[in-house]
């Protein structure tokens, strides 16, 4: 392998591995919050990437498309923790696991009613669309280093969010005990929609950013769904950290035995992986219990 | 020590549901072939196998807590080990590590083979999520069936994502099992001793130890009981008789395709235990007809069938706590 293809493919895993990263992050933290398991996360990545298509088109511009479509995917993730969620926070995981799987079958069919079962393009600007030279004699497209970029900074915001502000704190307080917390007068129905709603959104990113790059198609959010699964299986329910770190090892650990190995067993590599960190560690690198 | 095993008893209401189940079951070809709808005998077959892959899975759902998210990779496995035994029979021999091996449709060498892989399957998968619980288990068990669909989806040799027709069907005691009606009659007989098996084992020892498990694992184990051996054996048999489903299926429908091992059709089994009751042994037999025939009437209704499919589903599990076989036979420890 030359020096100039591990590069490439170093930032491909980054690339894939940030996307994952916002679709775990939104997870773990609806997770870690409301104890939810919400199959349909995979749906508000689809979701995400239809509204960017949509709003695309009507404003003229991936930018403004792109700033429409994020608080409007949060909206869409806010009623639907009104109406469905909301119902699910008390019951096993069994239930919400197929409850999630109805709420599937309805979005992946809706979108299938609105926009028609041929998968749908996002047009890139021109600035992001073509490539650049980041080393000489290696050209790389600009907007996969845009979506580097933009997972970083979410990483960092997320931090930030959680650790320094007093919703991060409400955040944190109510993943360790959330009846104690609506005991000291926290309105832990606003916290949870709060929630779902940043979830949600983080998810729609996620599809807004894969959108350019994989096309915009009914069901293409389930796939990226048991990814996510994987990566949270190894970073640990909860945990953004363990979210972020896990996130790039299953991008690059995917990328690279992609290009090394046979296809059968490149299949399995992320899943051997998963399998490796839970016999090591059942709860997985950053998880409080199994 | 734990207490006597209970007996097994058959209430007369049990009883009586259980000889009308049967009964219906058994004239189902007859009451087609009257009305001229001999379509409805493979369709039958059908959904007897969803109901020996639910009986499975309730099994361990039910009598263990374990909700495994990957049931179906079990039966599908086990029938693409049929079809690839079938498809090197009729072509090119098997090339194993070096060593050639002809292929069969013999059922005697096929069958036991495909149950096994199903099981030997089941048993990695299961030692490895068995470490865990709760949300954990269902995620893992996810993952690798993604694995496991992934896996099939590369093998270019055996269709990839177009599928594999079954060449052959397996040879059977002399039995034509291209013919719907003996397949429908043979894979009835697999539906009976599946659910004797199962009422067997539920109420033996160890179906009382699984049953402790669920209930409480750490009260098990300081009494003695190693609740993850007993639980990993009941993955294994539910993982066996999963591939017994899937031996079936395959030459039911004379083809096997990777959407069998998707991440969805384990979601459907796990529908069809708690609409038919989880928990009741003959409840997941009720739902899979009940599930069935539900797809079957929307998809009649619009090509968006699932628009309607999706909410039906969220009001099944939020309503439907103790299943249709709660329904008919009322709450209680009756009910299998």
């Amino acid at each position: 392998m030359s020096p100039l293809l591990i590069i490439e493919q170093t930032l491909n895993g980054l690339q894939f591995g940030v996307t994952l990263f916002l679709m775990a992050a939104g997870l773990t933290l609806v997770f870690g919050v409301m104890n939810l398991v919400n199959l349909a996360h995979g749906s508000m990545f689809m979701l995400g990437a239809y509204a960017l298509v949509m709003f695309e088109r009507l404003t003229g511009s991936f930018v403004l498309g792109l700033l429409c479509a994020i608080p409007a995917t949060a909206l869409v993730g806010v009623v639907i923790e009104v109406l469905v969620m909301r119902t699910l926070y008390r019951r096993d995981h069994l239930d919400q696991s197929l409850a999630t799987i109805g709420l599937i079958l309805l979005l992946n069919e809706g979108v299938r009613i609105v926009w028609g079962k041929l998968p749908l393009k996002a047009a890139l600007p021109a600035a992001v669309s073509g490539s650049v030279e980041i080393l000489p004699g290696v050209a790389y497209p600009v907007f996969r280093l845009v979506v580097i970029a933009v997972g970083v900074l979410v990483a960092l915001a997320m931090w930030w969010l959680v650790t320094r502000t007093r919703i991060g704190m409400l955040v944190r307080a109510g993943a360790s005990d959330r009846e104690m917390i609506g005991m000291l007068g926290v309105d832990i129905k606003k916290l949870c929609t709060i929630v779902f709603g940043i979830g949600t959104a983080l998810a729609g990113l996620a599809g807004m950013m894969a959108a350019p790059i994989i096309g915009v198609q009914s069901g293409m959010g389930d796939n990226v769904l048991i990814l996510t699964l994987v990566v949270i299986v190894i970073g640990g329910a909860g945990s953004v950290r363990g979210a972020f770190i896990a996130a790039l090892a299953v991008g690059l650990f995917d990328t690279f035995g992609r290009v090394l190995l046979p296809p059968a067993v490149a299949s399995m590599v992320i899943y051997i992986l998963m399998a490796a960190v839970l016999l090591w560690r059942p709860q997985g690198l950053f998880g409080q219990h199994a | 020590m734990i207490a006597r095993t209970r007996r097994p008893e058959l209430p007369l209401r049990l009883l009586v549901a259980l000889a009308v189940m049967l009964l219906a079951f058994a004239l189902l070809p007859l009451v087609a072939q009257w009305f001229g709808s001999p379509y409805f005998i493979r369709l039958g077959t059908r959904v007897m196998v969803f109901a020996i892959a639910a009986v499975s899975l309730d099994l361990i759902l039910g009598y263990g807590g374990m909700v495994s998210f990957g049931h179906a990779t079990y039966v599908g496995v086990a029938a693409y080990v049929v079809a690839i035994l079938a498809h090197h029979g009729a072509n090119e021999p098997l090339l194993l590590l070096g060593m050639s091996v002809p292929g069969t449709a013999n059922a005697w060498i096929a069958w036991p083979a495909a149950i096994l892989a199903a099981s030997l399957i089941a048993l990695v998968v299961g030692a490895i999520s068995l470490r865990t619980t709760g949300i954990y288990f269902i995620m893992i068990t996810l993952a690798f069936t993604q694995m496991v669909y992934f896996l099939f989806l590369s093998l270019q040799q055996y269709g990839a994502d177009e599928g594999l027709r079954l060449a052959n069907r397996s040879e059977l005691l002399g039995l034509d099992l291209g013919n719907r009606v003996v397949m429908y009659y043979v894979t009835l007989v697999a539906l009976v001793l599946v659910l004797f098996g199962g009422w067997k084992l539920v109420h033996s020892r160890f179906g009382m130890v699984l049953r402790g498990c669920q209930q409480n694992a750490r009260r098990m184990e300081a009494i003695g009981f190693r609740s993850y051996r007993y639980k990993l054996a009941a993955f294994v048999i539910a993982g066996a008789t999963a591939g017994l489903a899937g031996v079936l299926q395959v030459n039911n429908e004379a083809f096997v395709s990777t959407a069998d091992l998707h991440w969805l059709r384990s979601a459907d089994l796990l529908i069809m235990v708690i609409l038919g009751g989880v928990g009741t042994l003959f409840g997941p037999v009720v739902g899979a007809v009940a599930w069935v025939l539900l797809e079957l009437w929307l998809e009649g209704l619009t090509v968006h069938w699932h628009v309607i499919l999706g909410p039906v589903l969220i009001f099944i599990v939020l309503f439907a706590k103790n299943g249709l076989w709660g329904l008919l036979l009322g709450r209680g420890d009756d009910r299998g």
